[in-house]
């Protein structure tokens, strides 16, 4: 290895280095001006907590009330969503890519759901589909299914157009060009559309709790809300940022392996 | 007297929009015959690549008749961009033509590995196109359309996309491997010089709407590879009596 190169990874490893040093710094300083904050009552402890109240509260909630429980829940709920979404998404995708005049059809009721906020059909959800975990997922399912459906169908209809044109040369069949071609060429966006569905489903899901569950982490913060206990509150909001974060951080493994074999 | 494989006579073409009928082709007549090399030059939007669309039966034609020798005559088409598909391997793209046929019989592959490996390709069967150079991945596309074994094959502005010297090399591949492979060849390309040298006729159109201006019969000294034909000591006069015609329209 040459001292040039050499040099250039230092100065990479340097970088690294002072990112990771910075981002440390303000989530520390963040805490502990939180907790003094806190402590000096500067900031009203009953509303705004405290990290140390945080933990406190974390370290409750696993021995009385079950707190794996709720997120086992939560996750559940997540995961069938999830795999629910991307698929029909997919489905429904081709079927729009392969019969263009569905497509022209049911164009302006796409757009009508798409601007609708999905939460103002909560009520009705709970009253057809009833207040329990399915109405959850239907909610969740209403958020990621739109926007499933547009990003892969928009993916389908960017492949390059001298490929698409290849297939009409050799007068392949609309199942040949979707299999052999449309699938495979697409495979990167789909894999893509998978990060941003598990937020939505994510969103979905813990709007659909507030609504009408008797458990999760979405029914754990409202709960908290009711009782006017903050502490638990923000310990739901905390718990539900690390479990979005270790889920998007699965995807992105995922997604790297599936790419990497291509 | 050479066979006629294919003859065009008064070909027109018109296409139709919301406001109203655009007459790209009026008048397109001229023949092919087995084994001859004819390039179609003209002005950019005159109508080129249209005209071999029909010709490959992708689109329709409005009036005038396209007749082939007979029904089994069979076309090849390669396009401007070699069109790789980066999942397949090299052998894998080389098949897929076959593939969508339904001809993918163990004599018709081991075709294709024969023609990949006389044309310098035989290390890189198993790679990703992404490995290859611009001008392997063209003669990639070439065997994907030869192994489909045409009758005749249509090549459309197949070269543009490379850097001028790639084309050069290109070229002389492709016309070497269509010479030994027999194939009569058809392409369309906006490259006077590469039309000269490498046709053994040239059709020039019109502006849009289309029709034949002229059509010139190549002769030269000795018949070389393209690179090689630009030496010609007729190459310049017919470079400029088609320039003049294209020069026309601009």
């Amino acid at each position: 290895m040459s001292k040039e190169h050499q040099n250039y990874l230092k100065k990479l490893q340097k970088e690294k280095r002072i990112i990771i040093f910075f981002q440390l710094l303000i989530f520390i300083s963040f805490i502990i001006a939180w907790q003094l904050l806190s402590d000096l009552k500067i900031i009203n402890p009953f509303i705004f907590s405290s990290p140390s109240k945080i933990i406190i509260t974390i370290k409750n909630l696993f021995i009385s009330y079950n707190l794996m429980h709720h997120i086992l829940t939560t996750l559940y709920e997540t995961l069938i969503a999830f795999i629910l979404g991307i698929s029909l998404s997919f489905i429904i995708a081709i079927i729009l890519y392969e019969f263009k005049i569905v497509n022209k059809i049911i164009d302006p009721y796409l757009t009508m759901l798409n601007s609708l906020p999905k939460v103002a059909l909560g009520p009705l959800i709970i009253i057809i589909v009833g207040a329990n975990t399915k109405s959850i997922i239907v909610m969740a399912l209403l958020i990621n299914l739109i926007v499933g459906i547009m990003s892969i169908y928009n993916g389908f209809n960017n492949i390059d157009s001298d490929l698409v044109k290849l297939f009409k040369t050799f007068k392949a069949s609309k199942l040949d060009t979707l299999f052999k071609l449309v699938i495979p060429a697409s495979y990167k966006t789909i894999i893509s559309s998978l990060k941003l569905n598990i937020s939505m489903t994510l969103i979905g899901v813990i709007m659909g709790e507030f609504l009408v569950s008797k458990e999760g982490i979405g029914y754990l913060i409202i709960y908290g809300t009711q009782v006017f206990n903050l502490s638990l509150v923000m310990s739901g909001i905390l718990i539900l940022i690390i479990i979005s974060f270790i889920l998007y951080k699965i995807i992105i493994k995922i997604e790297k392996v599936l790419i990497k074999t291509d | 007297m050479k066979t006629k494989l294919l003859s065009v006579k008064n070909l027109q073409k018109n296409y139709y929009s919301k406001k109203n009928e655009i007459e790209a082709i009026k008048d397109i007549t001229f023949d092919i015959y087995e084994g001859e090399f004819v390039s179609i030059v003209g002005p950019s939007g005159c109508g080129k690549s249209t005209l071999l669309n029909i010709l490959n039966g992708m689109d329709n034609i409005t009036n005038g008749s396209i007749e082939f020798k007979d029904d089994n005559i069979k076309l090849g088409y390669m396009l401007q961009s070699d069109s790789m598909l980066n999942w397949r391997t090299v052998l894998d793209n080389a098949l897929l033509g076959l593939e969508i046929k339904k001809e993918k019989t163990k004599e018709n592959i081991n075709n294709v590995i024969n023609l990949l490996d006389t044309y310098g390709l035989k290390e890189f069967k198993d790679k990703h196109p992404h490995e290859l150079s611009g001008g392997m991945r063209q003669r990639v596309a070439l065997i994907r359309t030869l192994a489909l074994n045409p009758d005749i094959l249509i090549l459309d502005e197949p070269f543009s996309k490379l850097d001028y010297q790639s084309g050069l090399m290109v070229s002389d591949d492709v016309y070497n491997i269509l010479k030994e492979q027999h194939k009569t060849a058809i392409m369309v390309t906006h490259d006077l010089a590469m039309a000269i040298s490498i046709s053994d006729r040239v059709i020039v159109l019109s502006n849009r709407p289309c029709t034949v201006k002229n059509i010139y019969e190549i002769k030269r000294e000795k018949n070389l590879n393209p690179i090689n034909n630009r030496k010609d000591k007729n190459f310049a006069t017919y470079y400029d009596l088609i320039w003049k015609d294209l020069s026309e329209y601009e």
